[in-house]
């Protein structure tokens, strides 16, 4: 016999898996084409666009993972809140330039612009695979919120530490996003975000009440503040997560299918209210202290908070409302990555392609949705979550050609190779570097500047490295090409 | 001129990126410390300036 809550996180899963093979005759659209089935025909409202763009970037790992953050570290943790104010006022400039050139010139993917402005294939795989990698990981980490909330829930949901219940929810979301594209995670996210607001909303007016109010919450949290030595950390940490936020693939897919650029602009105003529900949400970390949750497994914080200090329906409502946030952007990271793989890496598609056939794509979803599932199930968890940490390091790295090639063609692309190879080399041996004292990946790295030592977010290092070698290296790359022009 | 309106969109980074700015415990709101408090209010604040920069942009147009 299910229990009520059992019973509605089952009622409400359903519903969304019903929705999201629904979401098909959305619009009576012929899903055979790769710009409706990927990108929605790039039809998105902006309402559609908030639930689809919030519910991508706002995931079910960040749900459990910042507030697990702000637990085990403190104030640092809560440097997700800058992060993602600060990358709307970047994205506002940036996304609306590169939506508006997009749809000119009919772009799919990041690495779609890249071989288009540079015309050069290396530079574009070099692109394509840089967002495939980041992604692989970031789809693994979903499935890594899922499974804490099932393991949570115990019973049937925890047969063999969850992966029965995590496969069959995975082959679901492969099947809808193969039938549906874009349009399941857009229709289902819509549900999604609905429940995280109301989860959010009841979580934080019921637990601080029966914890003695927020003023004792802070009385007893371990680092309200930074130690002065972590604020260079806590800033950089900042700005490079900042940098990367809308150059994932799946921030790229869900941008492009917004239906005009003022569509664009006007989610970049109106998202920061996400924002604002994950800063209540970091600071249940702190609940969490001050209700002696004491664990091992930080993952498990959240859904144990909730199941202590919820009625049995409510925690029905946000168990169901973490694993379903983890399930739209895994279809949208998949559909992103595939895009990727497909139009840049196997470059199956050529140029002004409004109607090719979305059929490799959709082949390459599924491969991705298997390859995350054996990834959760093979590969202990902290190897997912240093892979993601440095797929964001990486993701920084393609700032110079993407982000300043929408503004400038004075650099090379031989010299944005260049820099990109250095910096994702560099990058990875300081990762790794960190890692040597057994503890996992570290994102900061302590280097020591005319006796100072600064410890800084290593995407920055990496990418200050890129930068200088593009700058440099590209007047040299043009002068040795007008040479051989002029020879022959 | 054309483009003053963007300077609003720096305000953001200005406000953020340096901690010591507000990494303190007072002046409390609500029970919260001011790293905490000053933060969350800089989200709506991040928003409507966006929604100046948008606004103004139109009005040129």
């Amino acid at each position: 016999m299910l229990s009520l809550r059992d019973g509605i996180f089952t009622g409400l899963v359903v519903l969304v898996t019903l929705v999201g093979f629904v979401a098909a005759r959305w619009g009576n659209a012929n899903l055979r084409h790769l710009e409706e089935w990927a990108l929605g025909g790039r039809r998105f409202g902006t309402i559609v666009s908030w639930f689809l763009i919030g519910g991508d970037i706002y995931t079910a790992y960040t749900f459990i993972a910042v507030p697990a953050l702000v637990y085990g570290v403190g104030a640092l943790g809560f440097y997700a809140v800058p992060y993602a104010a600060i990358g709307y006022p970047y994205g506002f400039v940036v996304l609306s330039r590169f939506w508006s050139l997009a749809r000119e010139r009919g772009y799919v993917t990041s690495a779609d612009f890249v071989r288009d402005r540079f015309g050069s294939r290396p530079l574009e795989v070099a692109i394509a695979l840089t967002g495939v990698l980041a992604s692989l990981p970031y789809i693994a980490l979903q499935l890594v919120g899922m499974k804490a909330v099932l393991m949570h829930l115990g019973g049937a949901f925890a047969i063999s530490n969850g992966e029965l219940a995590l496969s069959v929810a995975f082959v679901l979301l492969a099947a809808y996003t193969f039938t549906s594209g874009l349009r399941a995670p857009a229709a289902i996210a819509f549900v999604k975000d609905t429940l995280i607001y109301v989860t959010v909303i009841a979580a934080i007016i019921i637990i601080p009440a029966k914890l003695g109010g927020w003023g004792h919450i802070f009385a007893v949290a371990p680092k309200p503040l930074l130690v002065p030595k972590v604020q260079v950390a806590y800033a950089t940490l900042a700005f490079g997560s900042c940098l990367a936020l809308f150059l994932y693939p799946h921030s790229i897919t869900s941008i492009l299918a917004a239906k005009s650029k003022e569509v664009v602009q006007r989610n970049m105003s109106l998202l920061p209210i996400y924002s604002l529900m994950l800063g209540f949400l970091a600071l249940l970390g702190y609940c969490a202290i001050a209700a002696h949750i004491t664990t091992k497994d930080t993952s498990s914080i959240i859904p144990t908070l909730l199941g202590a200090y919820f009625p049995d329906w409510l925690a029905g409502i946000a168990f169901a409302a973490i694993v379903i946030g983890a399930l739209v952007p895994a279809a949208i990271m998949a559909i992103g990555s595939a895009n990727l793989f497909a139009s840049n890496i196997f470059s199956e598609f050529r140029h002004g392609r409004g109607h090719v056939d979305a059929h490799l794509s959709k082949l390459l979803t599924l491969a991705l949705c298997a390859f995350a599932l054996c990834f959760v199930i093979f590969v202990p968890t902290a190897y997912a979550i240093n892979l993601q940490l440095l797929g964001g390091i990486w993701m920084v790295q393609i700032v110079p050609a993407f982000v300043l090639g929408l503004y400038t063609r004075a650099l090379h692309p031989a010299a944005l190779l260049l820099g990109w190879l250095c910096a994702m080399l560099v990058a990875t041996a300081m990762a790794a570097s960190t890692a040597l004292g057994g503890t996992g990946i570290s994102p900061n790295i302590t280097f020591t500047f005319f006796g100072h030592g600064v410890t800084a977010y290593i995407a920055l290092y990496a990418l200050a490295i890129n930068l200088a070698i593009a700058v440099v290296a590209s007047p040299l790359c043009w002068a040795f090409a007008r040479r051989i022009a002029t020879r022959a | 001129m054309a483009r003053a309106r963007y300077l609003l969109l720096l305000v953001p980074f200005l406000a953020y990126l340096d901690p010591a700015l507000y990494n303190r415990i007072e002046p409390r709101l609500f029970g919260f410390p001011f790293f905490y408090w000053y933060q969350l209010l800089m989200v709506p604040v991040t928003s409507i300036l966006i929604g100046c920069v948008m606004i103004l942009g139109r009005a040129r147009r």
